[in-house]
């Protein structure tokens, strides 16, 4: 038994639990069948912000394939795009095998390192929700093992109902052990990037609403800054584009994939470094960088989708306190509640080094999917600020009288009272969720913390 | 557990009518604490202190557990109940505790055997049933009030000082223990503290309030830290205090 201090990305609430790294079937079912009642939670690459992949006193899957001698377990179809990979395989991995053979990960979130078994259990989003929806709508299959040790596949069309309690089920309902991928068809290994510096909130929205040209392209994020007042309240820069066809890339190769980690993050950082002044100095430096008139260029897909990649453990830039990171969804015509929001943040002094909104589009059908049709606004900020949790429990309040919700996957400090509002249909999940795993085996400290599953029941 | 912004979900008030552990509690309520448990011998006394904060959250559950803090073998019996009324325990502040000073021992040693039972047989049973529990749960920290008086123990109440001596080096010993297993412990030394323990007796020098013995603990709960002291500046005052001279020492008029 290796009992081992884990946290979620955010360096937060650190719990022990024993961890047993395995890829292997067998080795999964055996472990799972001496569980006690503190049960099992599988975990990838750490990359949830909170405490979804912890298990306080319990077991701890860590399925992870990055150093396999025995490379890729992945079948791959270049004439379909059907990919069929292990859970443990990271869509960097990914990345890497498929691009070069001209596919592309249909939704990837803001990291590639993130294993396909976490962007299923957290049906993850990226830039291009406004038309391609989540990671579970590019899903075809799913073998997943239950608590009692059987094997199913689960499919849109096979078992459907516990296939999407799967999608964003945060691994409650049993442990991912396969997947098929429908990927996307790209000529080149570079995005048509549009860049766009807007002067202030009202002009972010209007840029990136549906009447808008927002439709016409792939992908679209804003980047605001938080710390801007007055006029400028709300400022940001907008870049939104889509793979470039072959010949606009004067390159050999225009396949060419080769991402590298350029510099990583001490382990020595202060808790202060990221304050108000430092961030206020980032922000308007990136702010003057971006160009004042509409550019367009081509970017790599790591620059373009996986900036903060470019710095190994760029979680450690917070210190030792860690840092939350907030991310919610308000309905389309609620940006008033936004622009609360960012004020309540603004006027406490809080300051966040990444702030980014998305228009999202419609939701998919599993109950417990976050994205839904609205606007997403992702902040991040230190933990250790203090005052932080009444003011997130009133925004909290704001998020959810306006009919929305957050995001579990980044979630490290909501009530399980803010998931039942916000998550209309989690009644029903959490009766598929007991069909599913009759014996309660499935446990997170995010689960215990939100009621996700119901704890009374005994092994 | 406690959340992203170091909110735990249950806490624990063992001596539930004291006043220092009453707003030790008030401190840890925000928002996201679900349970609160007093447990205490006198359920009522208990309830009418922590009355205010649960008005201010509506969703806190308060429940009351009911104790002997003498009864050391009752103990163990005494966290099930607790676990059994709200699952984990991730915050158990342990207040219990006998102060009985200008007692003639040499009269009555009945009564110190009771001080002995509540400062330190009681509340060391009491901890390693936390520990316990706080281990299988991979999670949980306990809060000592412990005391300056234990540093180095007066001629004035000698048995109350070498009970808060005792248990305290219990705690850091348990700590230590703990080390990788999740749970820890905070020891917490106050110097004279202004409360119903000490009505009538004179104040020592730095004497200091519930509120502020409150505050430091909010404090340093979230941090690694393992022993704290209020005011601050009582540990560098034991310091020297611990190593004068007997001679020295016997003229302070302690």
């Amino acid at each position: 038994m290796v009992m081992q201090r884990l946290s979620g990305w955010g360096r937060t609430a650190w719990t022990v639990a024993d961890l047993v790294h395995t890829t292997d079937v067998d080795v999964v079912r055996s472990t799972i069948s001496t569980a006690g009642e503190r049960g099992v939670i599988s975990r990838g690459l750490g990359r949830s912000y909170g405490a979804a992949a912890q298990n306080a006193g319990g077991i701890v899957l860590e399925m992870t394939a990055e150093n396999d001698p025995m490379g890729i377990d992945a079948d791959f179809d270049p004439l379909t795009g059907l990919l069929t990979v292990a859970s443990s395989v990271s869509i960097d991995a990914i990345l890497r095998m498929c691009v070069p053979q001209g596919w592309f990960i249909p939704v990837t979130p803001g990291t590639r390192f993130v294993t396909v078994g976490g962007a299923i259990a957290s049906d993850v989003h990226g830039k291009n929700h406004h038309l391609d929806g989540s990671f579970g709508q590019h899903v075809r299959s799913v073998t997943l093992m239950l608590s009692s040790g059987e094997v199913v596949e689960l499919s849109p069309e096979q078992n459907s109902v516990w296939f999407w309690a799967t999608i964003g089920g945060m691994g409650l309902t049993g442990v991912i052990l396969r997947a098929t991928i429908a990927m996307l068809k790209i000529e080149s290994s570079r995005v048509e990037v549009e860049t766009v510096r807007l002067d202030n909130f009202d002009a972010v929205c209007a840029a990136m609403s549906a009447d808008g040209s927002d439709d016409d392209y792939r992908y679209s994020v804003c980047w605001v800054d938080l710390l801007a007042t007055g006029a400028s309240m709300g400022r940001g820069v907008l870049t939104r584009g889509d793979h470039a066809a072959a010949n606009k890339v004067d390159n050999k190769d225009p396949l060419a994939y080769d991402p590298r980690l350029t510099v990583s993050a001490p382990g020595w950082v202060p808790n202060g470094l990221l304050n108000k002044w430092s961030i206020k100095a980032f922000n308007e430096a990136w702010y003057r960088k971006a160009p004042s008139k509409s550019h367009i260029g081509l970017e790599s897909i790591p620059a373009f989708f996986h900036p903060l990649d470019g710095v190994n453990r760029w979680n450690r830039l917070y210190g030792k306190q860690g840092f939350i990171q907030y991310q919610f969804i308000v309905p389309l015509d609620r940006t008033d509640v936004l622009r609360k929001v960012i004020e309540k943040f603004s006027a406490a002094g809080v300051a966040s080094f990444l702030a980014v909104l998305k228009r999202m589009g419609p939701q998919n059908k599993a109950p417990m999917s976050f994205p839904t049709e609205g606007w997403t606004l992702t902040l991040d900020m230190a933990a250790g600020i203090s005052g932080l949790a009444e003011l997130l429990s009133e925004v909290d309040t704001l998020v959810l009288d306006a009919g929305g919700r957050h995001y579990l996957a980044k979630d490290s400090h909501v009530s399980a009272a803010a998931v039942r509002r916000g998550y209309a249909r989690i009644d029903e999940w959490m009766s598929t969720q007991e069909e599913m795993d009759p014996i309660g085996l499935w446990r997170s400290d995010l689960s215990r913390r939100l009621g996700l599953v119901d704890h009374r029941r005994l092994l | 557990m406690k959340n992203g912004v170091g909110v735990a979900q249950n806490i624990v008030l063992f001596g539930g009518t004291s006043e220092i552990g009453q707003a030790i509690i008030q401190k840890l309520v925000k928002p996201g604490v679900s349970h609160v448990v007093l447990v205490s011998r006198d359920i009522d006394a208990a309830d009418v202190q922590i009355a205010d904060v649960a008005d201010r959250y509506p969703d806190l559950e308060v429940h009351h557990v009911r104790f002997n803090a003498d009864d050391s073998a009752s103990m163990v019996h005494v966290v099930a109940e607790v676990v059994q009324q709200v699952g984990d325990i991730d915050v158990a502040v342990i207040a219990q505790g006998v102060l009985q000073e200008g007692v003639d021992y040499y009269a009555d040693p009945a009564a110190l055997q009771s001080v002995a039972d509540v400062n330190f047989t009681g509340t060391m049973v009491l901890m390693y049933a936390l520990a316990a529990q706080m281990r299988s749960q991979g999670y949980g920290k306990m809060v000592l009030m412990s005391s300056v008086a234990g540093e180095r123990v007066r001629k004035g109440n000698p048995v109350y000082g070498a009970t808060k001596a005792g248990v305290d080096g219990f705690a850091l010993a348990l700590d230590h223990e703990l080390v990788g297993s999740g749970v820890s412990v905070l020891v917490v030394r106050p110097g004279f503290v202004t409360t119903k323990m000490t009505k009538g007796m004179d104040k020592a020098p730095f004497s200091t309030d519930a509120e502020t013995v409150a505050s430091a603990v909010e404090k340093a709960i979230g941090s690694s830290r393992t022993v704290i002291w209020v005011p601050g500046l009582l540990q560098y005052m034991f310091l020297i205090l611990k190593n004068l001279p007997t001679a020295v020492w016997r003229r302070l008029p302690l």
